[in-house]
């Protein structure tokens, strides 16, 4: 290693134009295949030991019964228990997604189409505090927080606008999506303001000049723009909704629950497999319709990168 | 005249980021200020009692704090190396090799994220108890490992594949064995990109939850879930503590990687 950069460079490409005419060489390229699978072998054996035969067994598991015989019987018990919850469920999670994304664009596009500079700082330094606390302890803080005698309340009461004796918690389905959206905002903006800010300025520039109001040029240039990102990202937001147990149980326990909770009571309580199985099944088919709107919206953006 | 009609102008951009700021700090004050009380009762505004009474229950031997953050350190460090390692070495075949059907095998490591993970870690939780890895540190590593996994795979194979092709093949030329350049020129000139994926991966096993809970149970206690059961105990006190010490490295790496969340950083990621 102790010839000079340039050499070993000027040899390196002599040796990478030998090595692209042997690259025809059959054999070679069936041995570097070999090697490539054996070096790939513990990650995918990784990946099928704890991900997709625990998928085939949550498969398995959901359409059989007890003796191992197919059956429906699982959907007919969740569908008799759970309906409410699966509704309340796909409400609450699409709620958070749309809500998250609305103040996601109005941050976003804040930091994009913002002119003053002070303000524009502030809130580049304000938005992203939450993005890397974990759900369980976003959890904690929203049930103090929200709570009749939360920090919020109290500060409602000190404005003078409520009297003490009117506050109310929020530890209800408001406070599972409040905690939702506090969670998942400093994430989507981050997406959506990184996918602003890597735009072409100019016709917002030349909108602008013609006197475009600002929230027009947001919703009718910039916005169309972005709306790949702003899409993964809520499909990702939707996905990790649908997985978090420690929220809904911490700020929501009783009826109606996410059918996360469910889940985890069907398993610790009653060691029935079946009926979580099934109503895991039900959460892959929500996040496959949601993740169907995608390849949709991907279809017919064909071949724009984002 | 003028300086008034600035201080209007500030009013509604004011408003709204103090809004915006309470909002975001205010559920964070407030676990503060439960990790300080030592009595708070409806309906007092603020604690009746402050003091740290409960911050020497928490590190005392009964509390349980100490045991928790030495089990989740040390299931942190040992899923950093399982992930790290494997996903190192499918990182190079990924960037360097001819592999088959590459755009589907990388792929398949996003494919865990794309579903609700719960119900895998039930069935996870089950073959595991099947073989008796329930209520392991080896159980609880090898969830977080799958994770893990996913999260350094595509950062791997990027760090090997902006490595400069020509000085590995200079190495080859001077008599290297392949092994040997990957060790001495590839590994560390990948190794930026495999540390920033190390850091991730660490943070995001010492937050993990869900696997634990269904994995761990009931002998490993990490610190969220030590912080959980006592949230579902009823004990604000200790639960904020946890949670507050939990929050350290949550912060911490915000800050450090401030500058690479940039948005125009970001921006930059996709092309």
């Amino acid at each position: 290693m102790s010839a000079s950069p340039t050499d070993a460079r000027t040899a390196g490409r002599a040796a990478s134009s030998a090595l692209s005419q042997s690259r025809a060489d059959g054999g070679r390229r069936r041995s570097q295949a070999l090697w490539a699978v054996l070096l790939l072998a513990p990650a995918l054996g990784l990946l099928a030991a704890l991900f997709v035969y625990p998928l085939a067994l949550s498969l398995h598991s959901a359409f059989t019964d007890v003796d191992g015989a197919a059956d429906l019987g699982n959907f007919r018990r969740v569908f008799e228990l759970y309906t409410g919850d699966i509704i309340y469920t796909g409400v609450v999670a699409v709620g958070a997604v749309i809500v998250t994304d609305v103040l996601a664009i109005a941050i976003a596009g804040y930091l994009t189409l913002g002119e003053n500079p002070i303000a524009v700082a502030w809130l580049r330094w304000l938005y992203r505090w939450p993005l890397f606390i974990p759900f369980v302890v976003s959890g904690q803080m929203m049930r103090s927080f929200l709570a009749k005698n939360g920090l919020l309340n109290n500060a409602i009461v000190a404005t003078g606008l409520v009297d003490r004796a009117d506050t109310f918690g929020l530890l209800d389905w408001r406070g599972v999506i409040i905690t939702f959206v506090w969670k998942q905002l400093p994430f989507v903006a981050l997406i959506v303001a990184g996918a602003m800010a890597s735009l072409d300025r100019s016709m917002i520039e030349s909108a602008r000049n013609l006197g475009a109001r600002r929230l027009r040029i947001l919703v009718e240039i910039v916005l169309p723009q972005v709306s790949g990102p702003l899409i993964v990202a809520s499909v990702l937001t939707f996905v990790t909704l649908l997985s978090v147990l420690s929220v809904p149980v911490m700020i929501n326990a009783g009826s109606p629950a996410m059918i996360t909770v469910d889940m985890a009571y069907r398993i610790t309580s009653l060691s029935d497999y079946g009926a979580a199985n099934a109503l895991g099944v039900i959460s892959y088919l929500m996040t496959a319709a949601v993740g169907w709107l995608y390849l949709r919206h991907g279809v017919r953006n064909e071949g724009r990168q984002w | 005249m003028v300086r008034a009609t600035a201080a209007w102008r500030w009013l509604p951009r004011g408003i709204l980021l103090g809004l915006l700021a309470f909002a975001i700090f205010g559920p964070i004050a407030n676990l503060a200020l439960w990790a300080v009380a030592e009595r708070w009762y409806w309906p007092h505004a603020l604690p009746s009692q402050y003091g740290f009474e409960f911050w020497g229950r928490v590190f005392s031997e009964r509390g349980h704090a100490w045991d928790s953050l030495g089990t989740s350190v040390i299931i942190a460090i040992f899923t950093v190396a399982v992930s790290l390692v494997i996903s190192s070495i499918a990182g190079y075949a990924l960037a360097r090799l001819y592999v088959p059907l590459r755009g589907v095998m990388m792929l398949a490591f996003l494919l865990p994220q794309a579903f609700p993970n719960l119900p895998i870690y039930i069935n996870i939780a089950r073959v595991f108890y099947w073989i008796g890895l329930n209520g392991t540190i080896l159980g609880v590593v090898l969830v977080h490992s799958l994770h893990g996994l996913v999260l350094s795979v595509w950062i791997a194979a990027a760090a090997f594949a902006s490595v400069d092709r020509s000085l590995e093949e200079a190495a080859r030329n001077m008599g290297a064995s392949p092994v040997r350049t990957f060790f001495t020129v590839s590994l560390p000139l990948a190794a930026p990109g495999i540390m920033a994926a190390a850091v991730f991966v660490f943070l995001d096993s010492l937050d993990e939850f869900t696997g634990t809970y269904f994995v761990g149970v009931p002998d490993v206690i990490t610190m969220p879930l030590l912080m959980f059961n006592a949230s579902m105990g009823g004990n604000y006190q200790i639960a904020a503590i946890t949670a507050l010490i939990l929050l350290i490295p949550s912060i911490g790496f915000m800050l450090v990687i401030e500058r690479f969340l940039r948005a125009d950083v970001i921006a930059g990621i996709g092309s």
